[in-house]
């Protein structure tokens, strides 16, 4: 049994003895040298050849779109890009042991996954390129737009599980967040509601090691996140997050017992931050290099290549295709987000409301009344004019705006 | 029908009922009418709620569509979101104004802005109740005007009735609303009652509730039926002052508020939240831009003080009282009348 810590039905104790309970070494089926621990019995579906091959393309694409966003970023064509380069077997093995029917609530890391899911790399970038929020239909994908708010997420995913079992559907919740996030108030509020109400949600936690600059030792003094899974009543189980293929069985587990109405699953999927926090951040103000070279020896990719390889696996016609798979959507990438959004200053007023109120009415007609009035300033300084009246002055112009909406008021 | 059920039922319809009973026969219709509206919160399900607003909604719809949560706020409103996302049309509780205030970033941060965050495709039917203000001898977090937050957070409804109708037909609306509201409960009148009609004006129309010549009394919630004493009193002063019942502060009837002002050429804004950055800074400024030439004097605000919700045995002094209303109307400039 995989599991850390599962709440007997009677109440009455832990399945598993106290020292059992705290003892923090991670779940790991391929271990940092590419090999298979032989735990997982051969028919575990996470074993299966197409399985592992599909996950390994997968691996290969995640990995290209972030080094792309990353180089995008560098280049100005996005305005910022959290990186979670070396957290593939996380973003991905989750990714995978989900359904489509299941719901998907990530943070604004977790752009791996949402590409990952489906979702078109343009449409899951909208939100880092600045031209809107959301770029994608979140209920076509069954994800909810990347979450900005430390856990703020996690409350949705517990309400959505809820709403989704009082429906009667078998559709499970599933919201990443960091570990900087366990600290806020939300994280706790979403994991004791989710295991009052037994909602089939599962909270995973991509420990890093780093919030920002903050290291995990001054986040929490606890031996390990997956336990505060105990003090809510519910499964919690520590994974190797560089481990894609542990990751996608603790997850398709959590799933099953979700799904089987025996609730949430607090899963701990340690892992490292391998770049800056983004592109505006300097990470060795606050760590050392040799750090970042012993996480770089546990890379997520290149265990699975080993194993792959071992196994006979990994051909070279099953690389060149994963390769090529991935520099085509670099192309795409590099090709449509090259381009300029077109941006409409009408969306500033759209989707405010059902219907907008009549304030925002007048709001969205006095921006065209600006914008129109520069563009006829324009076109009259193209034909040569001298733009002398341009130099109205303030108080005329604010005695007409003045008048403007008293004559709007009064109709 | 028999003649004898038939005047059964008159007489019920023409019974008074509390605003309490109102709300809480709001949520029964609306219940009854949609299986995908739930009530939830702190106390709702078996005690019916610390005003007993909920009563009797768990009994009779059962545990899946009104039930108690454990007592955090965020997590009341962040569960709420995730409903609504799933389809539902959550309804729920805060217990009490001040206490919503753990729920703030839930609701700035993702119940106001998630349609615009989606374009539309991810719209939020939630209707947050909140009992508020003072003048219950509540002790301290008991008795704040929290309005003005929700004011001031764009892509929220904020609704507020002052009479046992609009108790009902505002939350009535709300809930078939496909944006989110903040139904503000004025909880000292939880208790008057009215006969109930269940039509009334749609979210975003005040409604002139006394007719006036002189100036105009603008006043939304609690301070309606202050505002309606102090006219009464001001007929004996030789002033006829109109009232204004806001009904919804987002949105906001510019309408029939001006329409309001340049008849009486006069306004007093009356809130119990304090005045500084209030609603009624907003409403005052929003009368003068817009009815400056028909105006006689500046426009006043009556409203608490700009300090924390008083003690009990002080409240009287902070909230806007008949004498201070008729102090602000003899203010008006009335020597070049």
């Amino acid at each position: 049994m995989t599991v850390l810590a599962t709440p007997d039905k009677t109440g009455s104790d832990f399945p598993l003895g106290f020292a059992t309970i705290l003892d923090p070494s991670p779940l790991q089926y391929l271990d940092e040298h590419g090999a298979l621990s032989g735990v997982l019995r051969d028919d575990a579906p996470e074993l299966a050849p197409e399985r592992l091959l599909g996950t390994y393309r997968a691996m290969v694409v995640g990995r290209r779109f972030d080094v792309q966003a990353t180089t995008m970023v560098r280049q100005g064509r996005l305005a910022v890009y959290p990186s979670s380069y070396g957290q593939e077997a996380c973003e991905i093995g989750a990714m995978l042991a989900l359904r489509p029917t299941d719901w998907f609530f990530p943070t604004y890391r977790d752009c791996v996954s949402m590409v990952t899911r489906g979702i078109d790399p343009v449409q899951t970038l909208t939100l880092l390129r600045g031209d809107w929020h959301c770029g994608y239909d979140p209920r076509r994908w069954r994800t909810a737009p990347q979450c900005t708010p430390l856990a703020t997420q996690a409350p949705h995913a517990a309400g959505l599980a809820h709403a989704a079992r009082l429906a009667g559907d078998d559709t499970v919740a599933l919201a990443f967040c960091g570990d900087g996030g366990t600290s806020e108030g939300d994280f706790h509020e979403a994991l004791n509601f989710a295991a009052v109400y037994q909602a089939p949600a599962i909270f995973f936690v991509q420990n890093n090691q780093y919030a920002i600059s903050v290291p995990l030792a001054k986040q929490t003094h606890a031996a390990a996140l997956a336990h505060k899974a105990v003090g809510y009543g519910m499964a919690g189980v520590r994974v190797d997050g560089n481990d894609v293929i542990a990751v996608q069985h603790v997850v398709a587990e959590a799933a099953t017992r979700a799904r089987a109405g025996d609730g949430p699953t607090l899963i701990e999927a340690v892992t490292y931050r391998m770049q800056a926090h983004t592109n505006a951040d300097d990470a060795t103000r606050y760590r050392n290099a040799s750090e970042v070279e012993y996480w770089k020896s546990r890379d997520p990719l290149a265990r699975l290549e080993t194993c792959l390889k071992a196994c006979g696996l990994l051909t070279d016609a099953v690389v060149a295709e994963a390769n090529q798979a991935a520099e085509a959507l670099a192309d795409d990438m590099r090709a449509r987000l090259g381009e300029e959004p077109e941006v409409d200053h009408r969306d500033l007023f759209r989707h405010v409301y059902a219907e907008p109120t009549p304030q925002l009415r007048e709001q969205a007609a006095a921006l065209q009344a600006e914008l129109d009035a520069d563009l006829d300033a324009a076109e009259h300084d193209e034909a040569g004019v001298e733009a002398a009246g341009r130099g109205l002055d303030a108080s005329g112009a604010d005695g007409a705006a003045l008048g403007a909406v008293e004559a709007e008021a009064g109709r | 029908m028999t003649a004898t059920l038939d005047s059964a039922h008159r007489a019920a319809q023409n019974a008074e009922i509390s605003l309490a009973q109102a709300v809480n026969r709001a949520l029964r219709d609306a219940m009854t009418a949609d299986d995908k509206v739930v009530v939830f919160g702190e106390d709702v399900g078996v005690l019916g709620g610390v005003f007993r607003v909920t009563d009797g909604l768990t009994r009779d719809f059962g545990e899946q569509r009104c039930f108690d949560t454990p007592l955090a706020e965020a997590g009341i409103m962040g569960t709420a979101i995730g409903m609504a996302m799933y389809g539902f049309r959550p309804v729920v509780e805060m217990q009490f104004d001040a206490f919503s205030y753990p729920a703030f970033e839930q609701i700035a941060s993702h119940l106001a802005k998630m349609r615009n965050r989606t374009r539309g495709t991810l719209p939020l039917p939630v209707v947050v109740r909140v009992p508020y203000g003072g003048g219950i001898g509540g002790v301290e977090h008991h008795s704040d005007s929290s309005e003005g937050y929700f004011v001031s957070t764009p892509g929220l409804h904020v609704v507020t009735p002052a009479t046992v109708s609009d108790a009902y037909t505002l939350l009535r609306a709300a809930i078939e609303s496909d944006d989110p509201v903040i139904f503000m409960e004025p909880k000292r009148l939880y208790w008057s009652k009215d006969v109930l009609s269940t039509t009334g004006p749609e979210i975003g129309r005040a409604v002139v509730r006394r007719q006036g010549s002189d100036a105009t009394l603008i006043a939304y919630g609690p301070t309606v039926s202050t505002a309606l004493e102090t006219a009464e009193a001001a007929r004996d002063e030789g002033y006829d002052l109109e009232v204004v019942d806001l009904r919804s502060i987002v949105p906001f009837d510019d309408e029939t508020v001006c329409a309001s002002v340049r008849k009486t050429g006069r306004a007093v804004v009356i809130h119990e939240a304090a005045g500084f950055g209030g609603t009624g800074a907003e409403i005052a400024a929003r009368v003068s831009e817009r009815c400056f030439h028909w105006l006689e004097a500046p426009v006043r605000r009556v409203t608490g003080f700009d300090i924390p919700y008083p003690p009990p045995k002080l409240e009287r002094h902070h909230l806007p009282s008949v004498d201070r209303i008729l102090d602000a109307v003899a203010s008006l400039q009335w020597e070049d009348r």
